[in-house]
């Protein structure tokens, strides 16, 4: 390691004037040519430290080689820097066409390995930064010495990640005890995946069984047999797999000896008949076995006495056990703040999927307040929205602008939508509303089919601009996408408008109204029916931005809206009638609980969803008005 | 307030029992076992299944029609009903196939190889190695019989009595409803919910221990068992809805309050006819499954249940002849309409192909219909009776 | 004699407004009683606290002989124990025959099953036809009640309570909408009744209140200001100043 320590100061020193011929190195060349040409991955390493070793030379031609700009000419190796062609060794122009070489990439990494050392310290900090993302994918004790010397580092960013670097190769490979733990210690409490992934071999454990406790190994765990973490089975089969046990017989095999040994419709002398009983069989094998026809299994005793003469224990495969404690500790700490984390990152999630579920009910709340009317298109008006997205985006080729035009217009047409629905069907059924949910789902199947046979059944992509793309990432465990960020944003300014339409605006004024008596409003002179008709075009227009919202991260089908229409309804029956802020409550609750119990068994979202829908069900048993109920006088009707 | 025999006080009964009898005869004598051939089988399975939607409609209309529920879980009684049958038909099924694959080893099978075998076969594509808990009176047709019923029923009993007891009402108890039935079916989608998850049940039209009878005679067979369901569940749900019972549900649908101050328990009220209308959902289930040969969970999500009320509400609701007209004419049309042998209409310019209309017309129709016929295609037999008769 | 029900100290506020405040009521087993006020005193409320459609947030509502509390029952429960309540604007089964709605309130077992099991018998059609004659609808039995005018359906629905066989009788504005013969009429069947069981009848019109000549009681704001005969109510300054304002 010393070698590579010398070969980087070298480095440092002798590349500006690099123009010298080397002897060594030519030397090498010469011996190796044939390796040089057709390296193998397994031979090459020896090589390769032979050349590091020569020099400055040695490494350029070690980065040509890598980076598959070494090239053979008239037997000598050639570096090729599109169109120049220098000798390796002497740094002179050659004038002839070189061969090139193709490593392939097993030995581009050996090469690599070689080179981390040197590339520490070299003056380019890009190369610095590959440098260590190479040693970040493994590194060795000889790296490790090599990366001490290179500690300072003038950009700031690369000298704190050359220090995390050195813990982490202190951790892994430094031959002195104290020095490992001292070092995880030091890192206790980090959450950073290569922290996590320098802690996890540490832990690692093998299964081991001895008559009594191994000498000298680092025993993690004893085992009883018949436990939780042991159960007897897999104990027996570690006793047969270190040979202290005959394998038991397992009854597919009883069977076939069974099937094997039969003579005059009997085996052992047990009718073949009567071998439906478990009992009968093994009393017919007991038969065989003592006619020394099959081999004798392991009885019940037998395998209760090595039961009972070993001890089961987990060694830990890494021998020193100051440095698995310290590890132990240290995991425990990384867990906990795991622990914390996971729950920021589980409350982004569920803010995001609330500000969702917040545009999906909004709408279908404010209709619902006003009219007391369910609209089972409201899904339908989501799906349009995505659509009319959709359909700008093929007019407009840029993103942006087209997700700026889109917005508007999607709240456009589906408002325009909700309006035409209310004159025409919902204002006749007015105070049916178990009517007006059916003719709307009537609506909703003929709307699905129409954009069925407009749009297709394939999915359309709804591609996001560039710069809603990507995520915005904390750490290894916090981390949340553009998209998702931008909805709630996107959530926030409609509760804003809406609270100003609702507050501040004369329409605001007449929506609360009837909201809260229909009938004293129509007698102050408000118009119920078109009040009605406005609230309707409103939340059918937050609808359609919903559907674009929903659109840039879902793939846009006619179906689209039927996905969220039973949340959105369950967020409206949850927050309460009439009132935004329950419906936000209700998007709160149902969008945090479903990451919750999502969370609680992840893979399988079908079972979270039947809990969270189980849960509102018992939810309205407590709450029937909501978690923010319809006040005064008028709600008890 | 003389005692006429409620037959007579109900003729609409006798007519839709007399037209069930006459028109079970007919495809009788048409099928390929029993009569000319001139309805092929698949057509008989389809009348059959139609029977049996009629049946879950009828329940639907007592609970919607006269109860007031606009109960869109309707059909997860019904899955509910395929399921508990199925679970038997394909369980005993499997049992004998493979009973009689082991009985060709050399050595007669233990219980335990048998159950292993069979559970292997079922449950192999979900990965599960093990009879799952719900299987374990699968063996026995009594059982599941027992289960087609009490499984439902207990299923409507405690939601009906959490949802009712919690004075849940109107839109909000159909949104529930629906919950409940959405609730299910992503359960039952589950590969470990013990129903083999999306893969549902299949084989279904094949009766364990009846290899010998072919499927032309199956299928009629299952028509006459749909046709004597519907009827006998008809003249119960109209004895039902005829008296002083009837008087109460048709109160409660339309002034649940002011039935409460007569004092009625509302709740009880509610509770009974929940849970026999989804009793009878699911033998209609328990009888169509089989005709079917599959069950999967989409059989229940929420749009089928929806569906279900469509056809009420277009047959006319509040009258169990209405339910009954609105099934059939509504289902088979659409099966019709989406089978692709419908004639497609040649505008100019354009060709409006039925398979992609159907859905278009059928929304927008049922719109029409709640609209300008809210009571449906049984409000024109009003035009014969002044009142209309509310059986 | 002790009193059929008992109210005492019940308060029920929404959202902040007190609309029944400390109230204390009392009405013996036979006894006609107005109870007066103007809007928003609580009349409406105080009903609905008895017959269990609303719960008081403090107080305590006591019932018979056994003084059994009604605030754990609910409706139909409190409606068995013979309160029955006449609302303001006729509610009649419309859909359904008269006959058949007053089938529907013939006192009878209430439950799901014994009402399944309910068969028509010459007592209760003959009960049925005394009930319609006594509130003149006899010759109306098969009619749709929905057919029927506003002031037949508030006979019927009278005819209904009756059949209900109520001990008390919680009766919500019966003149509202009345002719002056229906409310002579209205006014001898209510005097009527009183002499077997409890009336209570909730009324902001003192004319009527004078024919009915019996005991009042003003609520104003959520609690009891007056009681006594109308001529001492109505002398009672308090009242005067609610009624007459100032």
């Amino acid at each position: 390691m010393t070698r590579l320590r010398l070969i980087a100061c070298a480095l440092a020193l002798l590349l500006p004037s690099s123009l010298l011929a080397n002897p060594a190195l030519d030397a090498v060349i010469a011996g190796n040519l044939d390796q040089i040409e057709q390296p193998s991955r397994r031979t090459v390493e020896p090589l390769v430290a032979q050349i590091a070793a020569t020099g400055p030379e040695g490494l350029a031609l070690l980065q040509a080689w890598a980076d598959r700009n070494l090239g053979l000419a008239d037997g000598r190796a050639v570096i090729v820097d599109g169109d120049d062609v220098t000798d390796a060794v002497t740094g002179a122009p050659v004038t002839a066409t070189p061969q090139m070489l193709r490593p392939n990439s097993g030995v581009r990494g050996v090469i690599e390995q070689a080179l981390v050392a040197g590339a520490l310290t070299d003056p380019d900090p890009r190369r610095r930064a590959a440098a260590l993302d190479s040693l970040a994918r493994g590194g060795d004790a000889e790296q490790l010495t090599a990366l001490r010397a290179a500690l300072d580092d003038p950009d700031p960013t690369l000298a704190a990640r050359k220090a995390r670097m050195e813990r982490l190769l202190t951790i892994q490979h430094d031959p002195d005890s104290a020095a490992r733990v001292a070092a995880i210690e030091q890192m206790a409490g980090d959450v950073g995946l290569d922290f996590r992934g320098v802690l996890n071999p540490l832990l690692a454990t093998q299964p081991l069984v001895a008559p009594e406790p191994p000498a000298g190994a680092n025993v993690a765990r004893e085992l009883t047999p018949g436990s939780d973490a042991l159960p007897r089975e897999a104990a027996l089969a570690q006793l047969v797999r270190q040979g202290l046990l005959q394998p038991p017989l397992s009854r597919a095999d009883q069977r076939a000896a069974l099937a094997a040994n039969i003579t005059d419709g009997a085996v052992g002398g047990v009718p073949v008949a009567t071998l439906s009983d478990p009992a009968a069989r093994d009393r017919a094998y007991e038969a065989l076995e003592a006619a020394g026809a099959v081999p004798p299994a392991a009885t019940e005793t037998e395998a209760q006495a090595a039961l009972e003469a070993n001890r089961f224990y987990d060694i830990h495969v890494e021998p020193d056990a100051a440095v698995t404690e310290a590890a132990k500790a240290a995991q425990i700490r990384a867990q906990v703040r795991l622990g914390a984390m996971r729950g920021i990152d589980l409350g982004l999630d569920a803010l995001s999927l609330a500000s969702i579920y917040f545009l999906a009910a909004i709408g279908l709340a404010v209709t619902f307040g006003v009219m007391r009317v369910i609209n089972m298109a409201h899904g339908e008006f989501i799906m349009m929205g995505a659509y009319t997205a959709y359909t700008v985006q093929t007019v407009i080729a840029d993103r942006t602008l087209s997700l700026v035009v889109a917005l508007p217009l999607a709240f456009a047409v589906t408002a325009l939508a909700g309006v035409v629905l209310y004159r025409l069907v919902i204002r006749h059924l007015a105070h049916r509303p178990l009517e007006t949910l059916l003719a709307t789902f009537g609506v909703s199947i003929a709307l699905q089919q129409l954009a069925k046979n407009i749009f297709g059944t394939q999915a359309r992509p709804l591609t996001a601009p560039a710069w809603l793309e990507g995520s915005i990432t904390i750490n290894d465990v916090i981390g949340i996408s553009s998209i998702r960020v931008a909805i709630f944003v996107l959530a926030l300014l409609f509760l804003a408008l809406f609270l100003f339409i609702m507050k501040r605006t004369r329409l605001g004024l007449e929506v609360r109204a009837v909201t809260q008596n229909p009938g004293m409003a129509a007698s102050m002179g408000i118009n119920p029916d078109r009040i009605a008709m406005m609230t309707f075009g409103l939340g059918s227009g937050i609808a359609g931005i919903a559907g674009v919202a929903i659109g840039l991260f879902a793939q846009v089908t006619s179906e689209i809206g039927q996905q969220y229409i039973v949340q959105s309804f369950m967020t409206v029956v949850v927050g309460g009638v009439g009132n935004i802020w329950g419906t936000l409550a209700g998007a709160t609750l149902i969008g945090g609980l479903s990451k919750v119990i999502e969370s609680f068994n992840p893979g399988n979202t079908l079972a979270a969803q039947t809990f969270m829908i189980l849960f509102i069900i018992i939810f309205i048993q407590f709450r029937p008005r909501g978690i923010i109920p319809q006040k005064g006088r008028a709600a008890e009707v | 307030m003389t005692r006429t025999p409620f037959i007579l006080r109900n003729p609409s009964v006798l007519i839709v029992l007399a037209g069930l009898a006459v028109f079970t005869v007919a495809v009788t004598l048409l099928s390929q076992a029993y009569g000319t051939g001139a309805v092929p089988t698949s057509m008989v399975k389809v009348l059959g299944k139609t029977l049996c939607l009629a049946l879950a409609a009828v329940a639907m209309d007592l609970v919607w029609g006269y109860l007031g529920i606009l109960s869109l879980g309707q059909m997860a009684f019904f899955a509910l009903g395929g399921y508990m049958i199925g679970q038997w038909l394909m369980y005993a099924r499997t049992e004998g196939i493979v009973a009689a694959q082991l009985a060709q080893g050399p050595i007669p099978a233990t219980a335990q190889e048998l159950q292993d075998a069979v559970t292997n076969q079922i449950f192999g594509v979900v990965g599960a190695s093990e009879l799952p808990l719900v299987w374990s009176f699968a063996h026995s047709l009594t059982l599941q019989l027992i289960l087609v019923l009490a499984v439902p029923g207990l299923l409507a009993l405690v939601f009906g009595w959490l949802a009712f007891r919690s004075r849940v009402n109107g839109v909000y108890l159909s949104i529930l409803t629906q919950a409940m039935t959405l609730a299910l079916a992503l359960w039952l989608f589950q590969n470990d919910s013990g129903f083999r998850g999306n893969n549902g049940l299949s084989g279904l039209q094949n009766l364990p221990g009846l290899d010998h009878v072919d499927q032309a005679t199956l299928s009629v067979w299952f028509l006459w068992a749909s046709a004597a369901a519907l009827a006998l569940f008809y003249a119960l749900a109209a004895w039902l809805v005829s008296g002083k019972f009837g008087s109460v549900v048709r109160a409660i649908r339309d002034d649940e309050t002011r039935v409460r101050f007569l004092g009625y328990p509302v709740e009880g009220f509610k509770l009974v006819v929940f849970t026999l209308a989804a009793m009878i959902t699911a033998v209609a289930g328990a009888l169509y499954y089989p005709q079917a040969g599959i069950i999967n969970p989409a059989e229940m999500m929420p749009i089928a249940s929806i569906y279900l009320a469509v056809w009420v509400a277009i047959g006319g609701r509040g009258r169990l002849y209405g339910a009954v007209i609105g099934a059939v004419v509504v289902s088979l049309l659409s099966s019709w309409f989406t089978g692709g042998r419908a004639p497609s209409i040649h505008l100019p310019g354009y060709v409006v192909n039925w398979v992609d209309w159907w859905q278009v017309a059928l929304g927008l129709s049922f719109v029409l219909v709640t609209l300008y016929a809210p009571k449906g295609i049984a409000g024109v037999f009003d035009l014969f009776s002044r009142r209309g008769d509310r059986a | 004699m002790s009193a059929l029900l008992e109210v005492s100290g019940i308060s029920k506020s929404f959202d902040g407004f007190k609309a029944i405040n400390n109230l204390s009521f009392s009405i013996n087993a036979v006894e006609l009683r107005a109870v007066i006020g103007p809007n928003g005193a609580g009349k409406t409320t105080f009903m609905d606290i008895v017959t269990g459609k609303t719960r008081p947030d403090a107080g305590e509502v006591l019932w018979g002989d056994g003084s059994k509390s009604l605030l754990k029952m609910n409706e139909a429960q409190i409606a068995r124990e013979g309160i029955g309540r006449k609302f303001q604007r006729p509610t009649v089964f419309e859909d359904q025959s008269v006959a058949d709605n007053l089938i529907m309130a013939l006192k009878a077992d209430r439950s799901p099953f014994a009402v399944l099991r309910w068969r028509p018998t010459a007592e209760s059609g003959a009960r049925v036809a005394e009930l319609a004659a006594e509130v003149g609808l006899a010759d109306q039995l098969p009619r749709l009640a929905g057919e029927l005018s506003h002031g037949q359906k508030q006979w019927l629905e009278i005819g209904m309570l009756l059949a209900q066989e109520p001990r008390l009788l919680l009766v919500d504005e019966p003149a509202a909408g009345m002719t002056l013969a229906e409310r002579e009429q209205t006014t001898t069947l209510l005097c009527r009744l009183a002499e077997t069981r409890a009336v209570v009848v909730v009324e902001h019109d003192m004319d009527f209140v004078r024919r009915l000549n019996c005991r009042v009681t003003v609520l104003h704001q959520g609690s009891v200001l007056a009681e006594g005969s109308l001529d001492h109510v109505t002398r009672n300054p308090d009242v005067i100043d609610v009624y007459l304002g100032r």
